[in-house]
This record gives structure tokens, C-alpha cells and sequence, in this order.
């Protein structure tokens, strides 16, 4: 196993396999992971079954940092709730994700941090800005 | 064949019609629009439910959409295909038509589509419950509409475009709609206007997003050689091409760049023409972005220029380039899945009976299909005798 694949080592919660599961597992302790193949050194998410890069059976968990750039932004106003920000996030290791950004002035390219809060009984990856950094 | 070439010309589109459109009522069902369309598309080609041996059809109402219209309407089909791409399924069945008449597996086959999603639902009826976890939906984006959006900020952010540019293809939408009567919205409409309308997921506002209507539409297609013996001077099939990179937004690579940059260039090269040999343009114009992507994807324009590309009312009536001459999703009919209507409008302006919105000399047309968060994306070339 190569230690200079993105992000940091991960393990897959006792007896979990399926990835989703695993994904899943991993926010609930408070960790974001994704999967990096060991043999094209890809980083992979959503969490699949093999890579989606180069086909091999040799996806790995790993850990992200949580630190990202942002690469598009909209912004809804909800009748019920206050608007927030729908972005699509780059994160470091080199892949992309959906999220969301409790405070409509966020930018393209800014830089943002992960969050990982309960919503609705439920871990979400959320985002949270640095300070307006780009 | 082992050359997709050899297809171009073989066959014809013989036939169109739509169903009732706009608002149909309660009690009318998506069934009902998609046999009302079927049987107006095969009495415009001179030819009965004893003539089809083949079906075509997506539907988000109702399951194994081909079994269900095929029932209906007393066919039993000896060619069948449900494919599933969302709005630009009808133009891939076309393509995989073409190559089943041309193959011997059928001969006449019927490719129909009907939607009450308006008078059933008020809002967009999606095609399918998704029973596999959504790295999305929890994030409160409105889909699809949040995904455009996402889009369009990328795009502007990348290449200076402007709300004024999105805001020209809604007006020069209405323009076009104006002069078709089955146009769902004919009122004027100013670049003020949709700037000053209501934000639904920035940066487009409620104008910058298609109808919520009914309708249905259908289309015929043969063999050239039978088209020849049919009343309607036949439309032919010149080249065609699909793909898709991607069904979640957050899995596009290029927010600015959507998967019609190949399926554009596979189907000029099919047909052995360029843009610039293209009379009409009927593109699926769910949003205001849609349009601006597909006029660069497709080759009309550079990448990131189609802002400038349609300013001053380039795309309307009286413009540089016809596009969307029925008025589009945005102004004339969207029933969820809008494909079939790009094809039915390109068939139109080729035989020369597209009333006030006709445009003179019409040899070739373009119609490029759209389906999901920008995912699929299908392009078909077709022409009239001329270009034989």
C-alpha cells in the first residue's frame, strides 16, 4: 500500500464493507473520507466499488482534511428558513462534492474548511468559510 | 455496416404532431396525451397502427413506457425501446430508430411522449424515485434547477458572461413564441423583466427557467424509400450522436462544458456538415444557460462567447441565427421532458409549414437533446431533399 496516495490512512468501521456504509460510518465518528485507488492513486468519491479511473479492485479509505476551494456557488431563499449557499467544493486531495454554506456571500475560489454537523438526526459534511480567503 | 456514415439519408421522419398542449385539465391523463399525439403524428404521415411494427418511448407517469402507449394504442411492436436518458431520450430513440429501419429489425416506427405534469402536479414530475443514497439531495439544492444554477455562476465567473446575456435568451424564447399560436406564454417580455423577477436559485430567476406545462408530442419515421411514397415530403435523417459524462452535478468535470461538445462534433462529422451549414437550431432550453452552452458546445460559437453571441437579439426573430424558432422550453411548452418537441420543430421549418415563425430557406436543421443536471446530451442533423 503506498503512503503517498491523497489524504490520510482511514479504516472502515468493524464489519462494514458496503461503501456507502463505510462513508457513513466514518462522518458519524467525525471523519470525511473518500477512497484513493492504490493502483492509479486517484481519489475517488461518491464511495463506489472499484476505481472509476482505471478499473482496478484496489480502492482504499482515506481520510480528507476537510479543506477545499470553492468552485461554484447559488444561493436559494427558502420561504422557511434563511438562504444558504448550494456549493460545489474542490477539496485538496483532488476531488469534488456537493455541500452546503450557511452564508450567502460565498464566492468562487474562496477557501472553505469542513464541518461536520447532525441535521435532521443525521452527520452532513457542511462547509464553513475562512474568513473570506482565497 | 461498419461505418455509421452509411446511415445518413436512409432514413426519413414522416410524420409529426403534438397533443393538446398548455394546460389540458383535470381528468386527461399522460396516457391519453401520448396516444392523442401518436395518432396525429401517424395521420400527418398517411399511415395507421396496422403500419408500425416499432415503439419508442420514455414516460415519467408511467413504468415499461413502450408496453403501456403500445397497449393503448393496439400496436404490437416486433422492435421495442423504453431508453431512459431523460429529455433527450427522443432524440436518442430516433438515432437508434434510424439504425434498427436500416438494419431490418422494423420499418415504421413511432416515437411518443406524453405529460400532464401541470394539471397533475403543478411542478416538475420527476422520472423516477431514486432508491440509492443522493450525495445531493441533503444539501436543501433545488434540483434540477439548483444544478444549472451552478452552472451559469461558473460560467460567468470563467468568462465574464452576465445576467443580460441569460436574460436575452428568455426574451428572444418569447419573441419566437409570439409568432406560434401553441405557444404556452405570449407576452411581451424586457431583459428588465426577467432581471427583475423572482430569484429561485441564483443566478436565475423564475424567467430564466422553463414552463411547467402538458403535452405530448410524437414522431414517424421510415425508410427513405417508403418516405417517398407518403404524402409529406420526408425529413431526412442525416446523422446523430449521444453521450453522457455524468449524472450528478457535483461529478461534472467542466461546469462550462457539457458532454454536446462530442456529441456535436460526431454528428456534423456524420453528416459532413458544419455550423455554418445549419439553417434552424432547436435546442433544449430548459434554462437560460442551457442555450448559451449548447450554442459553443455545438460549434456556433467559440467557449465563453455566446454571451456576446446572442446579444442585441442575435437568436430572435430577424436575427444572426434562428434558434428555437417554436419559442422553446422557456416560452412555448415544457412538459418535463422536452426532446421530442426540438425534433417536431425542425421538421416543421424543413417542410416549409411553420406559419409566421417559418424561416426562409431552410435546407438543414439542428436538434440537440438534454437530459438530467446537464447529463445527457444528444445531437441529430437533419435536411430536406437537398442535401441528399
Amino acid at each position: 500500500m503506498s503512503d503517498d496516495l491523497p489524504g490520510s490512512p482511514a479504516t472502515a468501521p468493524d464489519g462494514l464493507t458496503a461503501p456507502h456504509a463505510v462513508y457513513e460510518a466514518c462522518l458519524e465518528r467525525g471523519v470525511l473520507a473518500f477512497q484513493a485507488c492504490a493502483r492509479c492513486s486517484a481519489a475517488i468519491f461518491p464511495p463506489r466499488g472499484r476505481c472509476s479511473q482505471c478499473g482496478a479492485d484496489a480502492l482504499t479509505w482515506r481520510a480528507s482534511a476537510g479543506r477545499a476551494t470553492v468552485y461554484s456557488t447559488t444561493v436559494l431563499t427558502p420561504r422557511d428558513r434563511a438562504a444558504h449557499a448550494v456549493v460545489l467544493v474542490n477539496l485538496d486531495e483532488g476531488y469534488r462534492m456537493m455541500s452546503r454554506i450557511d452564508d450567502s456571500e460565498v464566492a468562487i475560489d474562496e477557501r472553505v474548511t469542513v464541518e461536520i454537523a447532525q441535521v435532521d438526526g443525521r452527520a452532513l459534511p457542511l462547509f464553513v468559510r475562512n474568513g473570506g480567503d482565497r | 455496416m461498419t461505418d455509421e456514415r452509411a446511415l445518413r439519408g436512409r432514413v426519413a421522419i414522416v410524420g409529426v404532431a403534438e397533443s393538446d398542449l398548455g394546460e389540458v385539465g383535470p381528468g386527461v391523463t399522460a396516457l391519453d396525451l401520448a396516444e392523442q399525439a401518436s395518432g396525429r403524428a401517424l395521420d400527418d404521415a398517411g399511415l395507421t397502427i396496422a403500419d408500425v411494427d416499432a415503439v419508442f418511448s420514455h414516460s415519467a407517469f408511467y413504468a415499461m413506457p413502450t408496453v403501456t402507449l403500445a397497449e393503448r394504442l393496439g400496436v404490437r411492436p416486433r422492435y421495442t425501446d423504453s431508453t431512459a436518458i431523460g429529455g433527450s431520450s427522443f432524440l436518442a430513440h430516433l438515432r437508434h430508430a434510424a439504425a434498427a429501419i436500416d438494419a431490418g429489425l422494423c420499418e415504421v416506427a413511432l416515437i411518443a411522449y406524453g405529460s400532464n405534469q401541470r394539471s397533475a402536479a403543478g411542478g416538475l414530475v420527476p422520472s423516477a424515485q431514486n432508491h440509492i443514497p443522493s450525495y445531493e439531495t441533503p444539501f436543501g439544492a433545488r434540483l434540477p434547477v439548483s444544478a444549472y444554477a451552478l452552472a451559469a455562476a461558473r460560467h460567468m465567473h470563467q468568462f465574464g458572461t452576465t445576467r443580460e446575456h441569460l436574460a436575452e435568451v428568455a426574451v428572444a424564447a418569447r419573441r419566437w413564441a409570439q409568432l406560434n399560436p401553441a405557444a404556452f406564454e405570449q407576452s411581451d417580455l424586457t431583459i428588465d423583466d426577467v432581471l427583475g423577477s423572482r430569484m429561485v436559485s441564483s443566478p436565475l430567476t423564475v424567467r430564466d427557467c422553463c414552463l411547467v406545462t402538458d403535452g405530448g408530442g410524437a414522431v414517424v419515421v421510415t425508410s427513405a424509400d417508403r418516405a417517398r411514397d407518403l404524402p409529406r415530403p420526408p425529413v431526412f435523417y442525416l446523422g446523430g450522436a449521444e453521450a453522457h459524462w455524468h449524472t450528478s452535478i457535483s461529478q461534472m468535470d467542466d461546469l462550462t462544458m457539457t458532454a454536446a461538445s462530442e456529441t456535436g462534433a460526431r454528428a456534423f462529422d456524420l453528416a459532413g456538415l458544419r455550423p455554418t451549414d445549419v439553417d434552424v437550431v432547436e435546442l433544449y432550453d430548459a434554462f437560460t444557460i442551457n442555450t448559451l452552452l449548447f450554442l459553443e458546445d455545438l460549434g456556433f460559437c467559440a467557449k465563453g462567447e455566446a454571451g456576446d453571441f446572442v446579444t442585441g437579439g442575435a437568436i430572435a426573430p430577424g436575427g444572426r441565427l434562428p434558434v428555437n424558432t417554436n419559442g422553446g422550453g422557456l416560452s412555448y411548452c415544457h412538459p418535463g421532458m422536452y426532446g421530442i418537441f426540438t425534433l417536431i420543430e425542425s421538421t416543421r421549418q424543413l417542410r416549409g409549414e411553420a406559419g409566421d415563425r417559418q424561416v426562409s430557406d431552410v435546407h438543414v436543421a439542428l436538434a440537440h437533446g438534454n437530459g438530467g443536471m446537464l447529463s445527457s446530451q444528444v445531437t441529430v442533423l437533419l435536411g430536406d431533399d437537398s442535401t441528399l
